[in-house]
């Protein structure tokens, strides 16, 4: 039998970026906030040794234990989802923090476009203009009314950038000028001036100076060690839950956090959430947290579990195409790229952060006329100067080959001499790609596994083919010796390859219960004491990173959580 | 057994016997890694045994065995070198220490497959290459099936031991493993243990040295890398500029 446990104000399932906002935002308002955490403490005292390739970035010690919960996936509804056993294409944080502890911190938002992408394109092309199946629905909200959320989440991070000089794009001051110009980054943005497109330095949340936030909270500057995404920082210069939001939550003595604690469930009586059912790893007892509001907050595939699990809101149906909960999975489109190869150059790669970099968004959104193009929407491509580590990289000029002499020479060679242009494109939803309940695999506690149902769609293929021809395009200007092209023969999703840890949609927020599962404020239709900020609530997904939005989307839920403990009801 | 696969075995017995009798054995045990080096050094056969203590100092604690046998491990050895070879630009994976750092992997939770999902039911019949692996082998089960079939096709090609093939003849087997064209035995295929292998070269050749391979950072210099940093001021300026490498044992104040 669980303990019931004394009521607290809010629960949060999870302790990563969302958790961390909503805990910080509450507890300023004098709320009570508990927040229960399946993973351990962490603090930047832990990243001590944390310049350990291995570990890090290919054993992934910082990530979800496998053994104990993953998904399974299969291409179509006719075929048999099989577990992810390992890590491939996408990586799933845990503990205090999150994927924010180990994230790169390349921040930016999503577009006006992205939040009435259904509305602008019938606009602009007519309804002719989206394909069959392809389920494009406006956000519910607008960029404007999500401006100041975003503001709130560029002050508390320390963003570090520079406005982006793409004509219509928004005018965007970040509270800290741009992270260091290398020859790197210089070399791009030359040569994507001489073609005629509008590169701009990378917004980051690796402060590019030292910086105090509005709460009072300093953090010190980079020091681009090259050991970023995939590692904590042990300096405190990349933005991450535990040196921003949470110790403003502790401060004010209405947080608590509880580690090694997973949520099974959110216990719910007449369309009420009354708390959640959760179980402490380390003794085996199983709880229940009270709560006037439960928070959602567990990353975009947790917080579809955790409804499904719950048997909160209606799941979605994809032969019908009705019902809303798993609804809109997407992804985004990471293969369109060139990596150059320079005979007579040598670049300082070891070195770098993990949001050091430019881009150009002229081929992002709607900033470019679709009207003779094969695809909606569009991509970001970017050069980054990450830190070049020697187990991940080891590339080689197209025709060597991968292992033996020759590759050994080359790969040494062209260790320092070799650069990406990546390409990051929107994955638009499809009424066939989706997420449910595994009959078959289950967790640690025997509750059913995610199963994943996707694949890409011609608007992908084309988009990365598209994305690949540019690249190549601008890495040919930059002068490469030779050009490792990729985008042109995209067949089927690979999820042992890693591609981007952007998971979308699942529990969509929207105009109406019937097409969504959430509203505006990020709370249940059905159930209206749950909220559910997260990438999950993004109807599609878009050319960009997700946290900034993400993040947006978390101040504009605690805004909606006060509210609703004020006035209860529904907040629209 | 065939007369070819004893042949080896009774080498080592006449190494051993050599050992034994040249006096270089402490408490009957045969003396770890640095054997050859010791012979070199000590061509008189020392009247009492040595003192185990200055023995083992000359030597490096991480070449033993947690996982392979002695055997199992000349074929990694060799398989290794061949995938990453000493050439101009340095040492290969022999010198490198790779497979002690392969051998070292085996032994733990990569080897035996701890932090993923590996519960049933599997069908690895059914599933697309795209969705993962799907069988029900540990890597270390992957490996000795690996090596095993290293091994019967340097029988079958060469009446010979996969290490004692010539460098194109190993070549030779490792190409026809990495193109999926032989058959292992099991439900793994010897594309799978092939590009495991060379994961694991890689790995060896470059993490850092505290987990066995990359010999006093000899990996990382080759291409110029300077593992562990607290900081790089120098990224804005376009000179390349080679920093003499640290490994975490730097970190780790003794
Ligand atoms: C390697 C990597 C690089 C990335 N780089 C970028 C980038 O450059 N830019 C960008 O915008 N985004 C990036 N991301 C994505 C970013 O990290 C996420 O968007 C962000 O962390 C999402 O916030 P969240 O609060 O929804 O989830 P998280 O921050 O992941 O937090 C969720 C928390 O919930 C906990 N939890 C889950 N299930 C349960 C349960 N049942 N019970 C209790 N606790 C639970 C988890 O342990 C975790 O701590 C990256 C991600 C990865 C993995
Ligand atoms: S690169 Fe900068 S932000 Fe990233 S871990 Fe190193 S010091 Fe921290």
């Amino acid at each position: 039998m669980a303990k019931t446990l004394p009521k607290t104000d809010i629960v949060t399932v999870g302790v990563g970026w969302v958790g961390g906002i909503i805990a910080a935002e509450l507890t300023k308002k004098g709320y009570k906030v508990v927040g229960i955490e399946r993973g351990k403490e962490r603090s930047t005292e832990d990243y001590f040794m944390a310049h350990d390739e291995l570990r890090y970035a290919e054993r992934k010690e910082m990530m979800q234990d496998m053994s104990k919960e993953t998904i399974t996936f299969r291409h179509d509804m006719k075929k048999r989802a099989l577990p992810y056993r390992e890590w491939g294409s996408f990586l799933i944080g845990d503990g205090v923090g999150g994927s924010g502890m180990h994230w790169n911190g390349q921040t930016f938002r999503f577009l006006p476009y992205d939040f009435e992408i259904y509305s602008k394109t019938v606009e602009r092309y007519g309804k002719d203009k989206i394909p069959a199946g392809m389920q494009l629905q406006d956000w519910g909200i607008t960029y404007d009314e999500m401006a100041p959320y975003f503001d709130k989440f560029d002050a508390m991070a320390g963003l570090s950038g520079e406005a982006n000089p793409l004509p219509g794009a928004p005018q965007i001051k970040y509270p800290t000028p741009p992270m260091i110009e290398t020859p790197v980054t210089k070399l791009f943005k030359e040569a994507a001036k001489k073609l005629g497109y509008h590169p701009y330095h990378m917004p980051s949340a690796n402060l590019s100076e030292n910086y105090t936030n509005p709460d009072g909270i300093s953090r010190g500057a980079c020091q681009y060690c090259g050991f970023c995404e995939r590692f904590g920082c042990e300096y405190g210069a990349k933005a991450s839950p535990v040196v921003t939001v949470l110790p403003v939550a502790k401060k004010t003595g209405n947080f608590e956090v509880r580690t090694h604690s997973v949520v099974r469930k959110v216990l719910h009586k007449n369309g009420r959430a009354t708390g959640v059912l959760y179980v402490d790893t380390r003794t085996g007892e199983e709880f229940i947290q009270p709560a006037e509001v439960v928070i959602v907050s567990a990353y975009q595939m947790n917080n579809i579990k955790i409804l499904l699990n719950s048997q909160l809101g209606k799941p979605y149906d994809p032969k019908t195409g009705t019902g809303v909960v798993g609804k809109n999975y997407a992804y985004q489109t990471y293969l369109g790229r060139a990596r150059g190869f320079f005979d007579d150059k040598e670049f300082n790669l070891y070195g770098g952060a993990g949001a050091l970099g430019a881009q150009i968004d002229d081929f992002n959104g709607d900033f470019f006329d679709h009207t003779n193009l094969d695809f909606l929407h569009g991509g970001t491509m970017h050069i980054t100067h990450l830190g070049d580590r020697p187990i991940a990289n080891n590339w080689v000029p197209p025709g060597t080959p991968t292992w033996g002499k020759e590759f050994k020479e080359k790969s040494t060679f062209y260790a320092n001499r070799n650069l990406i242009l990546a390409a990051q494109g929107a994955s638009l939803p499809f009424q066939d790609n989706y997420i449910d309940l595994d009959p078959t695999y289950k967790d640690a506690f025997g509750d059913p596994l995610l199963r994943m149902t996707f694949n890409w769609k011609d608007q992908d293929r084309k988009l990365q083919k598209f994305l690949g021809d540019k690249s190549e395009e601008v890495m040919k200007e930059m002068g490469a010796t030779h050009v490792l092209k990729g985008g042109d023969d995209i067949k089927d999703y690979d999820i042992r390859n890693y591609q981007s840890t952007h998971n979308t949609g699942g529990v969509i927020m929207g105009a109406s219960p019937e097409t969504s599962v959430l509203n505006s404020y990020l709370q249940m239709w059905d159930c209206e004491n749950v909220f559910v900020p997260g990438a999950s609530a993004f109807p599609h997904n878009s050319g960009y990173n997700p946290t900034n939005t993400v993040g947006a989307l978390a101040y504009r839920a605690a805004e909606g959580i006060e509210k609703y403990l004020k006035q209860g009801g529904s907040l629209v | 057994m065939s007369e070819k696969e004893t042949a080896p075995k009774e080498k080592n017995m006449t190494r051993r016997t050599f050992i034994r009798n040249s006096g270089l054995t402490v408490g009957g045990l045969v003396l770890g890694g640095a054997l050859g080096g010791l012979l070199n050094k000590k061509p008189a056969a020392p009247a009492s045994a040595p003192a185990a203590g200055h023995v083992m100092e000359a030597s490096n604690h991480n070449q033993a065995l947690m996982y392979f046998t002695p055997d199992q491990f000349k074929v990694v050895d060799a398989a290794a070198e061949a995938i990453f070879p000493k050439t101009e630009s340095g040492p290969g994976a022999k010198e490198l220490l790779v497979a002690y750092y392969i051998d070292h992997q085996m032994a733990g939770s990569f080897g035996l497959n701890t932090k993923e999902y590996h519960t049933g039911p599997f069908y690895p019949g059914e599933a697309v290459p795209e969705q993962g692996y799907q069988h029900h082998l540990k890597r270390q089960e992957v490996f000795d099936l690996g090596i095993v079939a290293l091994e019967s096709e340097a029988q079958k090609r060469n009446k010979k031991r996969f290490f004692e093939l010539n460098e194109e003849e190993q070549v030779a087997i490792l190409t026809d493993f990495e193109a999926d064209k032989v058959k292992m035995s099991g439900s793994v295929s010897s594309k799978f243990f092939f590009t495991l292998l060379r994961k694991v070269t890689l790995e060896g050749a470059y993490a850092d040295p505290m987990y066995g391979g990359n010999k006093d950072m000899a990996g990382w210099k080759m291409k110029n890398f300077p593992g562990h940093q607290g900081s790089y001021t120098n990224l804005e300026e376009d000179k390349f500029v080679a920093i003499a490498p640290k490994a975490l044992n730097s970190q780790h104040n003794h």
